[in-house]
Formats: C-alpha cells, sequence, structure tokens
C-alpha cells in the first residue's frame, strides 16, 4: 500500500471552542490508482488531504492518527524530511490556479524552483526541464510560456503551469483539490485529460478531490465520499454509482439531472444544510437531513464496516 | 518596460510643469495683492519699488511674468532676494541641496536596511517575544519627537558624555563638506542620521511586519510550501517581494517630502544649513522670491522621489509593466 491513512483527527482550537474538522478518516490508495473524494463544502476533504500534505500550518490545528506513506509515518516527521517528501515525491494541485502562483516571478522560474529545490541540477537543466514539461501539459509554445508571468496567461494556461510544476519531480503520488471548479467546462475536460495520461505515462497515484459526481464518474477507479468530517461510503466507481449505499450517497446522485429520457420539472435536492462543526447532532451527522432515519441513528454514530465497498449507516448494516 | 519608463518621465515633466504655474499663480496672480511689495519687502523706497515691478515684469501680461520667473529660478539663476539685499536665491538654495540630501539620504539608508531587517526577523518570529520586543521598541522610536530626541543625543554626546570614550569622536554641530573633508562629513552626520531615521525605522519595520505577514497568508505561499521549499526561502523570495511594493510607495513619499524640506526640525537642532532651514527663514522674514525657489524646488523633489518609486514598483511587480 503506497498511502495508508487511519483514524485521522484534525481538530482546531477556536473561540466557541473545539472544532473537530476530521473526525476519524482512514482510507488506502494503492500505486497508480484514482481515488475521487467527494463532499460539499466544509465536510473535510480538503483538510484531510492538507493534512496528508502536512500543510495545515494554523497553530491551533491539532492532527492526530497515523499517515502512512511507503510504511513512513508522516505524523510527526521532522519539518525537513516532509519538506524533501513535499513536492518530490507527493505534490499537490490547487483550487483556483488565479491565486496559486506567485505573481512576481516568471512560470519557468517557478517550475525550475521546484525541480532545483529536490535535485541537483543545474539552472539551464532545470529551464530544459520545465520546457518538455510544459510541452507536457499541452502549451503551444512552452518555451515562450517559460518567460510568461502568471497574470499574463488564462486560468485554464495558469492551471496547466500549476500542473507542470507538480509533476515537474515525478511524484508518485499527486493530491488534486478540486482543480478543474475555477474553469469553464471545456478547458476542465482537457485538465481531465491530462490527470488521465499523467497516470498512464508516470504510474502516479492520485487523490482527486471534488464536489461533482460528474467528474468523478469519468476518473476514479475508487470513491471515497464525505460527510461532516468522517468517511459515509466508500467503494469502487462501479459498486458506488451502480449500487449507492448510504442515504447521503443516494441523494447526492439523484441530484444529477439525468441526460435522457424525462427530466424532473425540479431537481431534487438534498432538505436542511450540512451541520455546523461545532454542533454536531447526536448520532448520526447526516440524521437530521436523512429520509430514512430511525430509532438507532439519534443515540449511536454508524461506523464504515470493513470490505471494500461500506457504507457508514445503521440501515445498510442491519 | 522602456515605454513605461518613458511615458513615467514624460508624465513627471508635466507634472512639475503644473506644479511650476500653481505655484507662481499663488504667489503672483493672488487677487488684491501687490507682489512687487511683497519682494521689495517692508518700508521700501519707490524707487526700488518701481525697480522690483519692471524687473519682474508685472508691468506686462501675466504669461511673460511666469516665463520671466522661470527663466531668474532655472535658466539664468538671477534671481535676487530684495529682504536680504541682493542676495541671489539660486546659488543659496544650491548650496543648501547637499546639506539636506546628505542628512536625508544618509538617514535613509540606514531606516530602509534596519527595518527591512526588523521587519523581516519580527514577521518570521511572530508573537514570539522577540517580535514583542521589537514591535514595542519601534513604537517607541515613533513616540519620540525628533526635536526632543535630537536634543537629548546632543546632550549625551556634545555635553554630558562627550569626553567619555564613546562620545568623543562626535565633531561639534554643523556641516562639513563632502568633498573637503569626507572623514569630517561621515562623523559630523551620525548622529543626524540616527535621530532622523529612528522614527523611520518604527514606522517602516511595523509596516513591513503587517505586509509580510499578510502575504504569508496568500494562496500562492501554500503553493511555494507543497512545492518543498523552505521556510527562509518562501519568506524572503515569495513574501517579502510583494510584501515591499508597500513599503516603497511609503518611502517615495517620506523621501520626497524630507528632501523638500520636511528634516526641518532635524536641521535646526544639529545646526545644518539645509532646504527646510532656507525654507523657515524666508518664511520668518516673508522673503518671497526665496520662498518661490524652495517651494518649486521641494515640489520637484516630491515629484522626482515618485518618479523613481514607480522606476521600482515596474522592476518589482511585473503586473505593472504591462498596463
Amino acid at each position: 500500500m503506497m498511502l495508508s491513512v487511519r483514524d485521522l483527527r484534525v481538530s482546531f482550537r477556536t473561540q466557541e471552542g473545539l472544532v473537530r474538522a476530521i473526525d476519524g478518516v482512514s482510507f488506502d490508495l494503492r500505486e497508480g490508482e484514482i481515488l475521487g473524494v467527494v463532499g460539499e463544502s466544509g465536510s473535510g476533504k480538503t483538510v484531510s488531504l492538507l493534512a496528508v500534505m502536512g500543510l495545515i500550518t494554523d497553530p491551533n490545528a491539532i492532527i492526530e492518527g497515523s499517515i502512512r506513506y511507503r510504511e513512513r509515518e508522516l505524523v510527526g516527521l521532522p519539518a525537513r524530511e516532509l519538506r524533501r517528501l513535499r513536492g518530490n515525491e507527493i505534490a499537490m494541485i490547487f483550487q483556483d490556479p488565479m491565486t496559486a502562483l506567485t505573481p512576481v516571478y516568471t512560470i519557468g522560474g517557478q517550475i525550475a524552483e521546484q525541480i532545483r529545490a529536490h535535485k541537483r541540477v543545474s539552472k539551464s537543466q532545470a529551464l530544459e526541464r520545465v520546457e518538455e514539461l510544459l510541452a507536457e501539459v499541452n502549451f503551444p509554445n512552452p518555451r515562450e510560456a517559460m518567460s510568461r508571468y502568471p497574470h499574463q496567461l488564462s486560468g485554464g494556461m495558469r492551471q496547466r503551469a500549476v500542473i507542470a510544476m507538480a509533476l515537474s519531480c515525478n511524484p508518485a503520488l499527486l493530491v488534486a483539490d478540486e482543480p478543474t471548479t475555477a474553469l469553464d467546462v471545456t478547458v476542465q475536460a482537457g485538465i481531465l485529460d491530462l490527470v488521465r495520461k499523467l497516470r498512464a505515462t508516470h504510474n502516479s497515484a492520485v487523490v482527486f478531490i471534488t464536489h461533482d459526481m460528474g467528474v468523478v464518474s469519468e476518473l476514479a477507479d475508487r470513491v471515497m465520499v464525505m460527510y461532516a468530517g468522517r468517511v459515509v461510503e466508500r467503494g469502487s466507481r462501479t459498486e458506488l454509482f451502480s449500487d449507492p449505499q448510504h442515504p447521503y450517497t443516494r441523494a447526492l446522485l439523484g441530484s444529477i439531472p439525468p441526460l435522457t429520457g424525462e427530466k424532473p420539472r425540479r431537481l431534487p435536492a438534498i432538505p436542511g444544510s450540512p451541520p455546523s462543526l461545532l454542533r454536531l447532532p447526536d448520532g448520526c451527522a447526516f440524521g437530521p437531513r436523512c429520509p430514512v432515519n430511525y430509532e438507532p441513528c439519534r443515540t449511536g454514530k454508524p461506523v464504515l464496516g470493513d470490505g471494500t465497498h461500506a457504507a457508514a449507516c445503521f440501515r445498510v448494516q442491519a | 518596460m522602456i515605454y513605461a519608463i518613458l511615458r513615467r518621465f514624460g508624465q513627471m515633466l508635466f507634472v512639475m510643469f503644473g506644479i511650476s504655474v500653481i505655484v507662481f499663480l499663488i504667489f503672483f496672480a493672488t487677487p488684491g495683492s501687490d507682489p512687487a511689495a511683497r519682494i521689495a519687502g517692508r518700508n521700501a523706497s519707490p524707487e526700488v519699488l518701481e525697480a522690483v515691478r519692471h524687473n519682474f515684469g508685472f508691468d506686462r501680461p501675466l504669461y511673460v511674468q511666469y516665463g520671466l520667473m522661470m527663466k531668474k529660478i532655472f535658466v539664468t539663476g538671477d534671481l535676487t532676494s530684495f529682504v536680504n539685499r541682493g542676495w541671489k536665491v539660486v546659488p543659496a538654495v544650491l548650496d543648501s541641496i547637499p546639506v539636506t540630501l546628505s542628512l536625508v539620504f544618509g538617514a535613509a539608508v540606514l531606516w530602509v536596511v534596519v527595518s527591512i531587517v526588523i521587519g523581516i526577523v519580527a514577521a518570521a518570529t511572530r508573537d514570539s517575544w522577540v517580535d514583542k520586543l521589537l514591535m514595542a521598541l519601534g513604537l517607541l522610536g515613533i513616540s519620540m519627537p525628533v526635536y526632543w530626541l535630537g536634543e537629548v543625543m546632543n546632550l549625551i554626546t556634545q555635553s554630558r558624555y562627550h569626553d567619555t570614550w564613546l562620545f568623543s569622536w562626535v565633531p561639534p554641530l554643523g556641516y562639513k563638506s563632502f568633498s573637503d573633508d569626507p572623514k569630517g562629513w561621515f562623523l559630523a552626520l551620525v548622529i543626524p542620521w540616527v535621530t532622523l531615521a529612528i522614527l523611520y525605522i518604527g514606522i517602516y519595520g511595523r509596516v513591513l511586519r503587517a505586509a509580510i505577514i499578510e502575504s504569508m497568508q496568500e494562496d500562492y505561499i501554500r503553493t511555494a510550501r507543497a512545492k518543498g521549499l523552505s521556510e527562509t526561502r518562501i519568506l524572503l523570495r515569495h513574501a517579502l517581494r510583494t510584501s515591499l511594493i508597500a513599503f516603497v510607495t511609503l518611502f517615495g513619499l517620506d523621501f520626497g517630502a524630507l528632501v523638500g524640506g520636511s528634516a526641518l526640525l532635524t536641521e535646526v537642532v544639529f545646526g545644518l544649513q539645509g532646504i527646510g532651514k532656507l525654507t523657515y527663514d524666508a518664511l520668518q522674514s516673508l522673503d518671497l522670491p526665496m520662498i518661490m525657489a524652495t517651494v518649486m524646488y521641494a515640489s520637484m523633489f516630491v515629484v522626482v522621489a515618485n518618479a523613481i518609486v514607480d522606476f521600482v514598483y515596474i522592476l518589482l511587480d511585473p503586473r505593472v509593466r504591462t498596463s
């Protein structure tokens, strides 16, 4: 197993008390696998992966549990050693390409900087590699693009530059945090192609965070659905889409408009809104919004079972 | 980039022209006042008054008067002070420029270097006792008025402790020309430099610290961390560079104002015959030609300093280059 996360808990000390953003998340990732992480805003999908990257810098954050990457424990690893992994073996692509690049340096310079932080190469060798990378992410004119500043590129181009940067050291694990949310649909398709190609050529494992079920169904091998800081269902793509078990997953899938057949007059929506992490309901966090909740849901918290396809729901487990 | 610089230079000339017209109009075209009488000074004889009137072209149209004035200041340089009996104004201004420039330039080097160091160290050690100590010292520096601090400095270095090993090198008050005596120039200015710089070190250190801490919240800092860069490199290359923009803006304004005469208090305290002192004396004796010349000079410096700031912007921030 390349990445193995066990019982990860992330809490933040705030004025109103301790907020548990991630509550016991566990998952595994094999080499070359694409894992889709789905959930609403605030469900903890970004925070859990930021924890994996060691990028939670808030001094009020408490991270517990275990994150093992290739048999190395990342929780509590000295900053120096973590830095050697970050950008080198584990890379991350962020949501908003408009703000993800430093505005005052050229694209080429910023990518070369990462290469030179990890590999012993000369500046010109690094720049040659940058040119290759930019060609790989389909820049029409990579040599010219290298001397461009971020503000001179379109959103899609910037995201390609960010991806080229993430790929610069051939990472074994790539974390993509909603990389297509800020982009047009056509550009989005290009980026998804790129992620697929990348897995094919570099055999990188990818964690793809998104709230777009359509993207997941196209890209992911396995899917993990998160709600209020917990994993509520996980399974292979086919299992999850053909046989969704958790009421939340079903509701999510139900809110995608069908491509064929009669369109519903109104798209079904999940009633209510996600709970505040400060005041989670007793029992199942999804309980108050759940159409099928019954007595046990109000008292106990359902736990995700073992097995490849599992759902944290008393109805399913009963 | 060249085009942006040239265009900024053109703007600068235009602004200077505008300022010269406005300053001229304020002094010479204010309704109900007779500029000739003010130039000639109190109790001037009718002959002198007539000579002034003719000399400055007050019997001719306004634009001729403006032209004559500019000619006297910038071309022939023979603008004469009547209040001070034939004192040539332009050489007096030119003589005081090196004094003020020496004072302000040296202080500026000191405050820029020290405040950058303080800003970086405070931001890097944010909320620690080092940060708190530096910011408290900065506040202290800002709170001390420069005339008071200058007098205290003089009290310590010129009288009370002058005979100790620590301050025996401090020369008596006054300015020494750099070309005559470089060492004397330096020694005479050390204490004034420190005195003038302390206020600005406080302000700039605090401003830079705040700007760096703000930049450290940006998304691109998270990207830089994800790249695996060291915290030092992130701070110095990614956060500092973008934070310097606010710093440079402030610097342009303060430097221009100081060179244009705002260093008056420091000049008076340390007996330096600079441009601030000159303007102050001219205002005291209502010496209109002198006021005219120093105001023109001061405004030009503010304009030039701002243009330099804009050039530095172009270097610092690529986004400014194209627009």
